[in-house]
Order: structure tokens, then sequence, then C-alpha cells
């Protein structure tokens, strides 16, 4: 009853701030409750029985993904109202659209049934006597470690990816140290010995020109 | 699991036609187009899921782990395309992205 009533309440927020990410004007706002519909999504998963899975959602997603999209909306100095014309335009066909794939998934969803037999087609059961996190880590690390190792692969690709493409050779800033001209310097260029009359005080030499710090 | 699995299968599918209308509601905005593929892809974790735990069955939420490593790969890489298409042509208009054709 408490867990239901707790699906009841985190599936309304999530699906209030899902519409809240795509109707808003404001895209910081966007990515904000798109942070607040993933941890309703984590809450989902917990209720689901699948706990690892809510908080890999809950920090991958909330501490590096969302944060990630709230960063390049703040580096990024958009003009976002131009960017919102066309909103009523596409609302139509949008809305059209929208509702017939919904019609069409709870057509799907109400129409079927989970066969009687299914038990004995699963791939791997849940075990009883392990936590999920361990046997998530069992299966991962046994049965699916080829596949664990290419999503490690497409994660380097996706780094390695991201830093070529974002990296620009910046022209050398102006206190960069220069090896070659602080190894060329030689004491006759920067220093000169002057021998002081008495009484007269030094005259100071002419200024040995500085050498260019290219 | 006491919340029957059709409950989970009506909210991820409301979930994913909000991201579909989120990327009609917004042709021009790639970072809300973006959101909204994020949404679409939440839609279908919970399916997975919600079908791992009436089922007892562990490889739906392996799938999940799998389906939330490409996702974060993609959202990266379409962040930083995004970033240098921003530099290079100081809007993020999806419909100028066709002046990119060679």
């Amino acid at each position: 009853m408490i867990a239901n009533l707790a699906f009841y309440l985190f599936s309304f927020i999530l699906l209030a701030s899902a519409v809240m990410v795509v109707t808003s004007r404001n895209p910081v706002h966007a990515v904000l409750f798109l942070i607040l519909g993933f941890l309703n999504a984590a809450v989902l998963f917990l209720l689901a029985g699948a706990e690892f899975l809510a908080f890999i959602l809950a920090i991958v997603y909330v501490g590096a993904v969302a944060v990630l999209f709230l960063f390049v909306v703040m580096m990024l100095d958009v003009d976002f109202v131009a960017l919102q014309e066309g909103f009523q335009r596409y609302a139509p066909v949008g809305a059209l659209v929208a509702l017939i794939m919904f019609v069409e998934l709870v057509f799907i969803a109400s129409s079927w049934a989970i066969a009687p037999a299914s038990g004995a087609y699963r791939l791997f059961p849940m075990p009883d006597n392990l936590t999920n996190a361990a046997a998530l880590g069992n299966l991962l690390y046994t049965a699916y470690l080829p596949l664990f190792q290419l999503g490690g692969v497409v994660l380097l690709v996706a780094m390695i990816g991201a830093i070529v493409l974002t990296h620009r050779d910046k022209p050398r800033p102006a206190r960069a140290q220069n090896l070659a001209a602080q190894h060329a310097r030689k004491p006759e260029d920067t220093l000169a010995l002057v021998r002081a009359q008495l009484g007269q005080g030094a005259a100071l030499p002419e200024a040995a020109p500085e050498k260019e710090h290219s | 699991m006491t919340i029957p699995v059709s409950h989970y299968l009506v909210v991820s599918a409301m979930l994913l036609v909000i991201g579909v209308f989120g990327i009609f509601m917004n042709r021009k905005n790639v970072i809300v187009i973006m959101m909204s593929i994020e949404l679409i892809l939440l839609a279908a974790n919970l399916n997975f899921v919600a079908f791992s735990g009436v089922l007892h069955d562990m490889v739906g939420q392996v799938f999940t782990m799998f389906v939330l490593t490409v996702a974060a790969a993609e959202s990266a890489i379409g962040l930083a395309i995004l970033v240098i298409y921003f530099r290079n042509r100081g809007s993020i208009e999806v419909e100028d992205v066709t002046l990119m054709k060679g």
C-alpha cells in the first residue's frame, strides 16, 4: 500500500518534471527539472527492486550527465528566446503524433499477459541469497564480461572524441617559458660593470637592448 | 513486488511520449532535443527494470546498465559537437546544421 502510494507520487512528479523539461522557456530550468525527473526515476527503480541501478542513476546521471548539460547550457551564450519561435506552430502536429503514439502504446500495454511458463525461460534468475549489487556484479563480471569491456571501450571512445572535438590549439600564452632564449642569454647581454668615479656617482651606460621574448 | 507491471508500462509510455513531443516542440533547440532523447532512454530503462523485477530475471538490469553507458557516451559526444558547432557558427539552431553538408 505504501509502495503503491510512493509509486504514484514519484511517477507523478517524474511525469510532471518531464513535461516541464520539454516546455520550459529557460533551458537552465529544463536541466534542473531533468535532474528532478532522474531522481524520481531512481526512486521508481528502487521500488522495482533495482537498488544498484537506482543509485547509479542518481550518481552517474544526476552527478555527471545532467551537470554536463547544465555546464553546456551555462557556458554557451545562446539567445534562447530566438530558439523558442515555432513553438506554437509545431505544437499541434507534435501533440497529434504524441497522442497517436500513446494510444498505440496503451493498446499494447493493455493486451498482453506474461506466459505462465515464462519462469522456465529465465536467462539468469535473481538469486535469493545475494544483494542486488552482488547479483549484478556476479553477472557482469562473468557472463557479460565481453560486453562490459566493450562498454568501457565505448566510454573511452566517447572521452577521446569529446576531447579531440573540443580541444583547440591556443596561441602561445604571453608568459610561456622560452627555453632557447633563456639558454642563449649571456651575462654580457644584460650585465654591465660601471666604475663609479669618486664623488660623482655612477652614470648609467646605454642599456643593452632587452632580448625579445617571442 | 507489489506494484503491477502495467503501471510501470503506462508511466514509461507516457515518459516516452513526452520525450517525442519534446523533440517536436523544440525543433530548433538542440539542447532540449538531447534532453528529450535522455527522457526517451529513461523510459526504455524503466521498462527494462520493471520487467526485470516482475520476471525475477537479472538480464534486464544488466541491459539497463549498458543502455546507461551508451546514453552517457552519446550525450558527452553530442554536447561536444554542440560546443564546437556553437563556436563555429554562434548559434545552435538545428536548421542551420544543413549548411554543414559537403
